[in-house]
Protein backbone atom coordinates (compact mmCIF):
# COMPACT_ATOMS: atom_id res chain seq x y z
CA UNK A 1 0.00 0.00 0.00
CA UNK A 2 1.26 3.47 -0.84
CA UNK A 3 -0.06 6.94 -0.10
CA UNK A 4 0.60 9.97 -2.23
CA UNK A 5 -1.21 13.18 -1.29
CA UNK A 6 -4.81 12.20 -0.55
CA UNK A 7 -4.67 9.03 -2.61
CA UNK A 8 -4.08 5.42 -1.54
CA UNK A 9 -2.67 2.92 -4.02
CA UNK A 10 -2.95 -0.82 -3.45
CA UNK A 11 -0.22 -3.38 -4.15
CA UNK A 12 -2.57 -6.34 -4.31
CA UNK A 13 -5.73 -4.50 -5.24
CA UNK A 14 -8.82 -5.82 -3.45
CA UNK A 15 -11.57 -6.97 -5.77
CA UNK A 16 -15.30 -6.78 -6.15
CA UNK A 17 -16.16 -10.37 -5.30
CA UNK A 18 -19.89 -9.82 -5.60
CA UNK A 19 -22.28 -6.90 -5.93
CA UNK A 20 -26.03 -6.44 -6.16
CA UNK A 21 -28.47 -3.57 -6.64
CA UNK A 22 -32.10 -3.44 -5.53
CA UNK A 23 -34.27 -0.57 -6.78
CA UNK A 24 -37.63 1.04 -6.19
CA UNK A 25 -40.44 1.34 -8.75
CA UNK A 26 -39.47 4.71 -10.24
CA UNK A 27 -35.83 3.64 -10.65
CA UNK A 28 -37.04 0.41 -12.25
CA UNK A 29 -38.74 2.47 -14.95
CA UNK A 30 -35.51 4.35 -15.66
CA UNK A 31 -32.82 3.42 -18.19
CA UNK A 32 -31.15 0.91 -15.84
CA UNK A 33 -34.37 -0.95 -14.93
CA UNK A 34 -33.30 -4.20 -16.64
CA UNK A 35 -29.82 -4.07 -15.04
CA UNK A 36 -30.99 -4.10 -11.41
CA UNK A 37 -30.95 -7.45 -9.62
CA UNK A 38 -34.38 -6.74 -8.19
CA UNK A 39 -36.98 -4.02 -8.73
CA UNK A 40 -39.74 -3.47 -6.19
CA UNK A 41 -43.13 -2.43 -7.52
CA UNK A 42 -44.21 -1.36 -4.03
CA UNK A 43 -42.45 1.74 -2.69
CA UNK A 44 -42.55 0.22 0.82
CA UNK A 45 -41.17 -3.11 -0.48
CA UNK A 46 -44.04 -4.96 1.17
CA UNK A 47 -43.41 -3.46 4.63
CA UNK A 48 -45.68 -1.04 6.48
CA UNK A 49 -43.38 1.99 6.53
CA UNK A 50 -40.86 3.60 4.20
CA UNK A 51 -38.08 3.06 6.73
CA UNK A 52 -38.82 -0.65 7.04
CA UNK A 53 -38.99 -0.89 3.26
CA UNK A 54 -35.53 0.63 3.04
CA UNK A 55 -34.21 -1.95 5.51
CA UNK A 56 -35.72 -4.78 3.49
CA UNK A 57 -33.97 -3.50 0.36
CA UNK A 58 -30.68 -3.34 2.27
CA UNK A 59 -31.06 -6.96 3.40
CA UNK A 60 -32.03 -8.18 -0.06
CA UNK A 61 -29.08 -6.42 -1.70
CA UNK A 62 -26.73 -7.86 0.94
CA UNK A 63 -28.07 -11.40 0.50
CA UNK A 64 -27.75 -11.22 -3.29
CA UNK A 65 -24.23 -9.77 -3.15
CA UNK A 66 -23.07 -12.47 -0.71
CA UNK A 67 -24.69 -15.16 -2.85
CA UNK A 68 -22.84 -13.88 -5.93
CA UNK A 69 -19.59 -13.71 -3.96
CA UNK A 70 -20.08 -17.26 -2.70
CA UNK A 71 -19.90 -16.36 0.99
CA UNK A 72 -22.30 -16.45 3.92
CA UNK A 73 -22.63 -13.74 6.55
CA UNK A 74 -20.64 -15.83 9.05
CA UNK A 75 -17.66 -15.86 6.69
CA UNK A 76 -17.61 -12.09 6.15
CA UNK A 77 -15.06 -10.31 8.33
CA UNK A 78 -16.60 -6.82 8.52
CA UNK A 79 -19.80 -5.05 7.61
CA UNK A 80 -19.62 -1.38 6.60
CA UNK A 81 -22.94 0.35 6.08
CA UNK A 82 -24.47 3.80 5.98
CA UNK A 83 -27.68 5.56 4.98
CA UNK A 84 -29.48 8.91 5.13
CA UNK A 85 -31.96 8.32 7.94
CA UNK A 86 -31.33 9.90 11.34
CA UNK A 87 -28.87 7.86 13.43
CA UNK A 88 -28.32 5.70 10.31
CA UNK A 89 -31.03 3.34 11.51
CA UNK A 90 -31.26 1.31 8.29
CA UNK A 91 -27.63 0.29 8.69
CA UNK A 92 -27.81 -0.48 12.41
CA UNK A 93 -31.03 -2.47 12.07
CA UNK A 94 -29.65 -4.43 9.12
CA UNK A 95 -26.47 -5.19 11.10
CA UNK A 96 -28.76 -6.64 13.77
CA UNK A 97 -29.93 -9.25 11.24
CA UNK A 98 -26.44 -10.16 10.03
CA UNK A 99 -23.84 -11.83 12.19
CA UNK A 100 -20.94 -9.63 11.11
CA UNK A 101 -18.73 -7.17 13.08
CA UNK A 102 -20.11 -3.79 12.07
CA UNK A 103 -18.94 -0.24 11.36
CA UNK A 104 -21.69 2.35 10.79
CA UNK A 105 -20.64 5.15 8.43
CA UNK A 106 -22.17 8.45 7.42
CA UNK A 107 -21.08 10.33 4.33
CA UNK A 108 -24.54 11.39 3.17
CA UNK A 109 -24.86 10.55 -0.54
CA UNK A 110 -21.10 9.85 -0.76
CA UNK A 111 -21.41 6.88 1.62
CA UNK A 112 -20.84 4.36 -1.18
CA UNK A 113 -17.39 5.89 -1.76
CA UNK A 114 -16.57 5.87 1.93
CA UNK A 115 -17.59 2.20 2.23
CA UNK A 116 -15.53 1.04 -0.74
CA UNK A 117 -12.53 3.13 0.39
CA UNK A 118 -12.48 1.81 3.96
CA UNK A 119 -13.41 -1.74 2.95
CA UNK A 120 -10.56 -1.80 0.47
CA UNK A 121 -8.12 -0.58 3.11
CA UNK A 122 -9.23 -3.36 5.49
CA UNK A 123 -8.73 -6.05 2.82
CA UNK A 124 -5.45 -4.65 1.49
CA UNK A 125 -4.02 -4.36 5.00
CA UNK A 126 -4.77 -8.04 5.54
CA UNK A 127 -7.27 -7.51 8.36
CA UNK A 128 -10.06 -9.01 6.29
CA UNK A 129 -10.57 -11.45 3.45
CA UNK A 130 -14.09 -10.28 2.75
CA UNK A 131 -15.87 -7.08 3.66
CA UNK A 132 -19.55 -6.49 3.02
CA UNK A 133 -20.63 -2.92 2.27
CA UNK A 134 -24.25 -1.82 2.06
CA UNK A 135 -25.79 1.57 1.42
CA UNK A 136 -29.00 2.96 0.03
CA UNK A 137 -31.72 5.53 0.38
CA UNK A 138 -35.48 5.92 0.12
CA UNK A 139 -37.18 8.80 -1.60
CA UNK A 140 -40.13 9.07 0.79
CA UNK A 141 -38.03 8.38 3.90
CA UNK A 142 -35.64 11.16 2.91
CA UNK A 143 -38.46 13.54 1.89
CA UNK A 144 -40.23 13.33 5.25
CA UNK A 145 -36.98 13.70 7.18
CA UNK A 146 -35.19 16.38 5.18
CA UNK A 147 -38.04 18.22 3.45
CA UNK A 148 -41.82 17.93 3.66
CA UNK A 149 -44.43 15.20 4.16
CA UNK A 150 -44.63 13.19 0.92
CA UNK A 151 -48.17 14.32 0.06
CA UNK A 152 -47.45 18.01 0.68
CA UNK A 153 -47.94 19.99 -2.51
CA UNK A 154 -44.98 22.16 -3.50
CA UNK A 155 -43.48 23.34 -6.73
CA UNK A 156 -39.98 21.94 -7.04
CA UNK A 157 -37.34 24.36 -8.34
CA UNK A 158 -35.44 23.35 -11.50
CA UNK A 159 -32.29 22.68 -9.44
CA UNK A 160 -34.05 20.21 -7.08
CA UNK A 161 -33.07 16.55 -7.14
CA UNK A 162 -34.99 13.36 -6.49
CA UNK A 163 -33.65 11.06 -3.77
CA UNK A 164 -33.42 7.62 -5.36
CA UNK A 165 -35.01 4.57 -3.75
CA UNK A 166 -32.86 1.47 -3.62
CA UNK A 167 -29.93 -0.29 -2.02
CA UNK A 168 -26.58 -1.46 -3.27
CA UNK A 169 -24.28 -4.01 -1.67
CA UNK A 170 -20.71 -5.01 -2.51
CA UNK A 171 -18.53 -7.81 -1.21
CA UNK A 172 -14.90 -6.73 -1.34
CA UNK A 173 -12.52 -9.66 -1.33
CA UNK A 174 -9.61 -11.41 -2.96
CA UNK A 175 -11.42 -12.78 -6.01
CA UNK A 176 -13.29 -11.20 -8.88
CA UNK A 177 -12.54 -9.47 -12.16
CA UNK A 178 -13.05 -5.86 -11.04
CA UNK A 179 -10.40 -4.42 -8.78
CA UNK A 180 -10.06 -1.27 -6.72
CA UNK A 181 -6.78 0.22 -7.89
CA UNK A 182 -6.77 3.48 -5.96
CA UNK A 183 -8.86 5.59 -3.61
CA UNK A 184 -8.74 9.37 -3.16
CA UNK A 185 -10.11 10.59 0.15
CA UNK A 186 -11.86 13.92 -0.25
CA UNK A 187 -11.71 17.08 1.83
CA UNK A 188 -14.84 18.87 2.97
CA UNK A 189 -15.59 22.04 0.99
CA UNK A 190 -18.18 24.72 1.56
CA UNK A 191 -18.46 27.68 -0.79
CA UNK A 192 -21.45 29.27 0.84
CA UNK A 193 -24.42 27.58 -0.84
CA UNK A 194 -27.32 27.48 1.63
CA UNK A 195 -30.14 26.27 -0.60
CA UNK A 196 -30.87 22.55 0.01
CA UNK A 197 -32.76 22.53 -3.30
CA UNK A 198 -29.50 23.27 -5.10
CA UNK A 199 -27.25 20.50 -3.85
CA UNK A 200 -25.49 20.03 -7.17
CA UNK A 201 -24.04 23.54 -7.01
CA UNK A 202 -23.14 23.03 -3.34
CA UNK A 203 -21.29 19.75 -4.01
CA UNK A 204 -19.51 20.61 -7.28
CA UNK A 205 -16.43 22.22 -5.61
CA UNK A 206 -15.89 19.08 -3.49
CA UNK A 207 -16.16 16.85 -6.56
CA UNK A 208 -13.84 19.05 -8.61
CA UNK A 209 -11.22 19.13 -5.85
CA UNK A 210 -11.26 15.35 -5.32
CA UNK A 211 -11.04 14.66 -9.08
CA UNK A 212 -8.22 17.18 -9.47
CA UNK A 213 -6.35 15.70 -6.50
CA UNK A 214 -6.80 12.20 -7.88
CA UNK A 215 -5.15 13.09 -11.17
CA UNK A 216 -2.39 15.02 -9.38
CA UNK A 217 -1.63 12.16 -6.99
CA UNK A 218 -1.89 9.30 -9.47
CA UNK A 219 -0.07 11.00 -12.34
CA UNK A 220 -2.83 9.79 -14.64
CA UNK A 221 -4.39 11.99 -17.27
CA UNK A 222 -8.12 12.08 -17.90
CA UNK A 223 -7.63 10.36 -21.27
CA UNK A 224 -6.13 7.33 -19.47
CA UNK A 225 -9.46 6.79 -17.70
CA UNK A 226 -12.35 5.55 -19.84
CA UNK A 227 -15.08 7.17 -17.79
CA UNK A 228 -15.44 9.55 -14.87
CA UNK A 229 -18.74 9.27 -13.01
CA UNK A 230 -19.74 11.64 -10.23
CA UNK A 231 -22.41 10.52 -7.77
CA UNK A 232 -25.29 12.96 -7.76
CA UNK A 233 -24.34 16.43 -8.96
CA UNK A 234 -27.34 16.46 -11.31
CA UNK A 235 -27.53 18.47 -14.52
CA UNK A 236 -26.65 21.78 -12.84
CA UNK A 237 -23.80 20.53 -10.64
CA UNK A 238 -22.34 18.57 -13.54
CA UNK A 239 -21.98 21.74 -15.63
CA UNK A 240 -20.46 23.62 -12.70
CA UNK A 241 -18.00 20.76 -12.05
CA UNK A 242 -16.85 20.81 -15.69
CA UNK A 243 -16.35 24.59 -15.47
CA UNK A 244 -14.39 24.31 -12.20
CA UNK A 245 -12.05 21.63 -13.57
CA UNK A 246 -11.55 23.56 -16.81
CA UNK A 247 -10.25 26.49 -14.78
CA UNK A 248 -7.67 24.13 -13.29
CA UNK A 249 -6.68 22.91 -16.74
CA UNK A 250 -8.47 19.54 -16.69
CA UNK A 251 -10.85 18.80 -19.53
CA UNK A 252 -13.00 15.79 -18.65
CA UNK A 253 -16.13 16.72 -20.60
CA UNK A 254 -15.77 14.02 -23.30
CA UNK A 255 -15.70 11.16 -20.77
CA UNK A 256 -17.75 12.47 -17.90
CA UNK A 257 -21.17 11.30 -16.72
CA UNK A 258 -23.14 11.89 -13.54
CA UNK A 259 -25.06 8.97 -12.00
CA UNK A 260 -27.80 11.38 -10.90
CA UNK A 261 -28.30 12.58 -14.47
CA UNK A 262 -28.37 9.00 -15.82
CA UNK A 263 -30.74 7.43 -13.27
CA UNK A 264 -34.06 8.55 -14.77
CA UNK A 265 -35.48 9.42 -18.18
CA UNK A 266 -36.18 13.11 -18.67
CA UNK A 267 -39.95 12.47 -18.79
CA UNK A 268 -39.83 11.09 -15.22
CA UNK A 269 -40.04 14.62 -13.81
CA UNK A 270 -37.07 14.73 -11.50
CA UNK A 271 -35.85 18.23 -12.34
CA UNK A 272 -32.02 18.19 -12.09
CA UNK A 273 -31.73 14.39 -11.58
CA UNK A 274 -31.35 11.80 -8.86
CA UNK A 275 -29.55 11.99 -5.50
CA UNK A 276 -29.24 9.88 -2.37
CA UNK A 277 -26.89 7.14 -1.18
CA UNK A 278 -28.60 4.74 -3.58
CA UNK A 279 -27.79 6.90 -6.59
CA UNK A 280 -24.06 6.32 -7.05
CA UNK A 281 -24.28 2.84 -5.47
CA UNK A 282 -26.88 1.24 -7.72
CA UNK A 283 -25.77 2.97 -10.93
CA UNK A 284 -22.17 1.85 -10.32
CA UNK A 285 -23.16 -1.70 -9.36
CA UNK A 286 -25.85 -2.31 -11.97
CA UNK A 287 -24.54 -0.30 -14.90
CA UNK A 288 -20.85 0.59 -14.60
CA UNK A 289 -19.73 -2.79 -13.22
CA UNK A 290 -21.63 -4.48 -16.04
CA UNK A 291 -19.75 -2.40 -18.60
CA UNK A 292 -16.43 -3.15 -16.89
CA UNK A 293 -17.21 -6.88 -17.03
CA UNK A 294 -18.16 -6.60 -20.69
CA UNK A 295 -14.77 -4.98 -21.30
CA UNK A 296 -16.44 -1.96 -22.89
CA UNK A 297 -14.83 0.12 -20.12
CA UNK A 298 -11.42 -0.80 -18.70
CA UNK A 299 -10.73 1.82 -16.07
CA UNK A 300 -13.26 4.15 -14.45
CA UNK A 301 -13.16 6.78 -11.75
CA UNK A 302 -16.32 6.80 -9.62
CA UNK A 303 -16.74 9.90 -7.45
CA UNK A 304 -19.68 9.68 -5.01
CA UNK A 305 -20.61 13.12 -3.68
CA UNK A 306 -22.33 14.04 -0.44
CA UNK A 307 -23.86 17.08 1.28
CA UNK A 308 -23.16 17.00 5.01
CA UNK A 309 -25.93 19.30 6.26
CA UNK A 310 -29.07 18.55 8.25
CA UNK A 311 -32.51 20.17 8.51
CA UNK A 312 -31.32 21.77 11.77
CA UNK A 313 -28.19 23.33 10.27
CA UNK A 314 -30.29 24.61 7.35
CA UNK A 315 -32.92 26.20 9.61
CA UNK A 316 -30.14 27.85 11.61
CA UNK A 317 -28.91 29.50 8.43
CA UNK A 318 -25.69 27.53 7.88
CA UNK A 319 -24.28 26.80 4.46
CA UNK A 320 -23.80 23.23 3.20
CA UNK A 321 -20.44 21.45 3.72
CA UNK A 322 -19.81 18.86 1.01
CA UNK A 323 -17.49 15.93 0.32
CA UNK A 324 -16.53 13.65 -2.56
CA UNK A 325 -14.56 10.38 -2.54
CA UNK A 326 -12.94 8.98 -5.68
CA UNK A 327 -12.54 5.27 -6.39
CA UNK A 328 -10.53 4.01 -9.36
CA UNK A 329 -11.95 0.69 -10.59
CA UNK A 330 -10.28 -1.47 -13.22
CA UNK A 331 -11.19 -4.70 -14.93
CA UNK A 332 -8.76 -7.60 -15.23
CA UNK A 333 -10.37 -8.77 -18.48
CA UNK A 334 -7.71 -8.89 -21.17
CA UNK A 335 -4.76 -8.54 -18.80
CA UNK A 336 -4.14 -6.04 -16.03
CA UNK A 337 -3.75 -2.41 -16.97
CA UNK A 338 -0.51 -0.82 -15.87
CA UNK A 339 0.67 2.70 -15.46
CA UNK A 340 4.28 3.54 -14.73
CA UNK A 341 3.71 5.85 -11.83
CA UNK A 342 2.92 3.46 -8.99
CA UNK B 1 -10.47 40.08 15.50
CA UNK B 2 -6.77 39.61 14.81
CA UNK B 3 -5.30 40.72 11.50
CA UNK B 4 -4.68 37.12 10.53
CA UNK B 5 -8.29 36.08 11.15
CA UNK B 6 -9.49 39.14 9.24
CA UNK B 7 -7.33 38.20 6.27
CA UNK B 8 -8.65 34.64 6.32
CA UNK B 9 -12.21 35.86 6.43
CA UNK B 10 -11.63 38.17 3.47
CA UNK B 11 -10.02 35.33 1.49
CA UNK B 12 -13.00 33.07 2.21
CA UNK B 13 -15.40 35.78 1.07
CA UNK B 14 -13.38 36.28 -2.12
CA UNK B 15 -13.55 32.55 -2.82
CA UNK B 16 -17.31 32.57 -2.35
CA UNK B 17 -17.84 35.51 -4.68
CA UNK B 18 -15.49 33.98 -7.23
CA UNK B 19 -17.54 30.77 -7.09
CA UNK B 20 -20.72 32.80 -7.57
CA UNK B 21 -19.36 34.09 -10.86
CA UNK B 22 -18.76 30.48 -11.99
CA UNK B 23 -22.05 28.87 -11.00
CA UNK B 24 -24.26 31.90 -11.61
CA UNK B 25 -24.44 31.55 -15.41
CA UNK B 26 -25.05 27.78 -15.10
CA UNK B 27 -28.24 28.09 -13.04
CA UNK B 28 -31.49 27.25 -14.83
CA UNK B 29 -34.08 30.02 -14.98
CA UNK B 30 -37.45 29.21 -13.42
CA UNK B 31 -40.12 28.94 -16.15
CA UNK B 32 -41.88 32.09 -14.95
CA UNK B 33 -44.44 32.46 -17.76
CA UNK B 34 -45.49 28.80 -17.52
CA UNK B 35 -45.70 28.93 -13.70
CA UNK B 36 -47.76 32.12 -13.75
CA UNK B 37 -50.10 30.68 -16.37
CA UNK B 38 -50.80 27.44 -14.48
CA UNK B 39 -51.11 29.25 -11.14
CA UNK B 40 -53.66 31.62 -12.70
CA UNK B 41 -55.68 28.88 -14.39
CA UNK B 42 -55.74 26.36 -11.51
CA UNK B 43 -56.14 29.03 -8.80
CA UNK B 44 -58.89 30.63 -10.86
CA UNK B 45 -60.69 27.31 -11.33
CA UNK B 46 -60.58 26.63 -7.58
CA UNK B 47 -62.15 30.05 -7.00
CA UNK B 48 -64.83 29.35 -9.63
CA UNK B 49 -65.58 26.07 -7.85
CA UNK B 50 -65.77 27.97 -4.53
CA UNK B 51 -68.18 30.48 -6.04
CA UNK B 52 -70.32 27.66 -7.41
CA UNK B 53 -70.46 26.02 -3.96
CA UNK B 54 -71.31 29.36 -2.36
CA UNK B 55 -74.12 30.00 -4.86
CA UNK B 56 -75.47 26.52 -4.13
CA UNK B 57 -75.57 27.29 -0.40
CA UNK B 58 -77.35 30.59 -1.12
CA UNK B 59 -79.87 28.74 -3.26
CA UNK B 60 -80.39 26.36 -0.33
CA UNK B 61 -81.48 29.30 1.82
CA UNK B 62 -78.25 30.70 3.34
CA UNK B 63 -77.72 34.47 3.25
CA UNK B 64 -74.58 35.54 1.27
CA UNK B 65 -72.84 36.29 4.64
CA UNK B 66 -73.78 32.93 6.14
CA UNK B 67 -72.69 31.02 3.00
CA UNK B 68 -69.02 32.00 3.44
CA UNK B 69 -68.10 29.60 6.25
CA UNK B 70 -69.65 26.41 4.85
CA UNK B 71 -68.02 27.21 1.50
CA UNK B 72 -64.57 27.40 3.12
CA UNK B 73 -65.32 24.13 4.94
CA UNK B 74 -66.29 22.47 1.64
CA UNK B 75 -63.09 23.63 -0.10
CA UNK B 76 -60.99 22.45 2.88
CA UNK B 77 -62.74 19.09 2.64
CA UNK B 78 -62.03 18.82 -1.08
CA UNK B 79 -58.36 19.82 -0.58
CA UNK B 80 -57.96 17.19 2.12
CA UNK B 81 -59.73 14.56 0.02
CA UNK B 82 -57.45 15.26 -2.95
CA UNK B 83 -54.45 14.95 -0.61
CA UNK B 84 -55.71 11.66 0.80
CA UNK B 85 -56.36 10.26 -2.67
CA UNK B 86 -52.80 11.18 -3.55
CA UNK B 87 -53.18 13.60 -6.44
CA UNK B 88 -53.00 16.99 -4.69
CA UNK B 89 -49.18 16.99 -4.68
CA UNK B 90 -49.07 16.20 -8.40
CA UNK B 91 -51.44 19.07 -9.15
CA UNK B 92 -49.53 21.45 -6.85
CA UNK B 93 -46.26 20.64 -8.59
CA UNK B 94 -47.67 22.22 -11.73
CA UNK B 95 -50.00 24.81 -10.21
CA UNK B 96 -47.68 26.18 -7.47
CA UNK B 97 -49.29 29.22 -5.89
CA UNK B 98 -52.55 28.34 -7.68
CA UNK B 99 -53.20 25.58 -5.12
CA UNK B 100 -51.13 27.00 -2.24
CA UNK B 101 -52.82 30.40 -1.89
CA UNK B 102 -56.49 29.29 -1.68
CA UNK B 103 -57.47 27.48 1.52
CA UNK B 104 -56.71 24.22 -0.33
CA UNK B 105 -53.01 24.78 0.46
CA UNK B 106 -53.77 25.01 4.16
CA UNK B 107 -55.93 21.87 4.03
CA UNK B 108 -53.15 20.02 2.20
CA UNK B 109 -50.49 21.07 4.72
CA UNK B 110 -52.51 19.65 7.63
CA UNK B 111 -53.71 16.47 5.93
CA UNK B 112 -50.32 15.64 4.42
CA UNK B 113 -48.61 15.98 7.81
CA UNK B 114 -51.31 13.94 9.57
CA UNK B 115 -51.04 11.15 6.99
CA UNK B 116 -47.26 11.15 6.97
CA UNK B 117 -46.89 10.57 10.70
CA UNK B 118 -49.66 7.98 11.08
CA UNK B 119 -46.98 5.28 11.56
CA UNK B 120 -45.64 7.14 14.60
CA UNK B 121 -48.96 6.69 16.42
CA UNK B 122 -52.19 8.63 16.88
CA UNK B 123 -51.09 10.86 19.76
CA UNK B 124 -47.43 11.73 19.14
CA UNK B 125 -47.62 11.05 15.40
CA UNK B 126 -50.86 12.36 13.92
CA UNK B 127 -51.75 14.67 16.82
CA UNK B 128 -48.27 15.96 17.47
CA UNK B 129 -47.14 16.49 13.89
CA UNK B 130 -50.42 17.51 12.24
CA UNK B 131 -49.71 21.21 12.58
CA UNK B 132 -45.96 21.01 11.95
CA UNK B 133 -46.40 22.89 8.66
CA UNK B 134 -49.69 24.72 9.18
CA UNK B 135 -48.97 25.66 12.81
CA UNK B 136 -47.14 28.85 11.87
CA UNK B 137 -50.04 29.89 9.61
CA UNK B 138 -52.38 29.55 12.59
CA UNK B 139 -50.04 31.32 15.03
CA UNK B 140 -49.38 34.30 12.80
CA UNK B 141 -52.98 34.32 11.57
CA UNK B 142 -54.24 34.62 15.14
CA UNK B 143 -51.63 37.27 16.03
CA UNK B 144 -52.48 39.30 12.92
CA UNK B 145 -56.22 38.98 13.62
CA UNK B 146 -55.63 40.16 17.20
CA UNK B 147 -53.70 43.24 16.06
CA UNK B 148 -56.26 44.06 13.37
CA UNK B 149 -59.04 43.58 15.99
CA UNK B 150 -57.28 46.00 18.33
CA UNK B 151 -56.90 48.60 15.57
CA UNK B 152 -60.55 48.13 14.61
CA UNK B 153 -61.69 48.66 18.24
CA UNK B 154 -59.71 51.92 18.42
Amino acid sequence: MKKRGQTLFFDKPPRIQGAAAVAGPKEGLGPFGPDFDKVHQDVRAGENSFERGERRMFLEAAALAMQKAGVTDREVDFLLAGDLLNQIISSGFVARELSIPYFGLYGACSTFGEIVALGTVLVDAGFADTVLGITGSHNCGAERQYRYPTEYGVQRPATAQWTATGAGAVVLGLEGDILVRAVTVGKVHDLGIKNPFNMGTAMAPAAADTIYSHFQDSGLEPKQVDLIATGDLGTVGREVNIALLERQGLDISDRYIDCGVMMYYSHQQVEAGASGCACSAIVTIAHLFKRLRQGDLRRILVVPTGALHSPTSYLQGDSIPCIAQAILFETTKGGETKWGHT
Amino acid sequence: MTRHAELEKRQAEEKISEYKSIYGPKQPKPPLAKNLFYAFVVGGLICVLGQFIKNTFIRLGFTPEQAGNPTVAAIIFLGSLATGLGFFDNLARVAGAGTAVPVTGFANAITAAAMEFRREGLVLGVGGKMFSLAGSVIVFGVVAAFIVGLLYAL
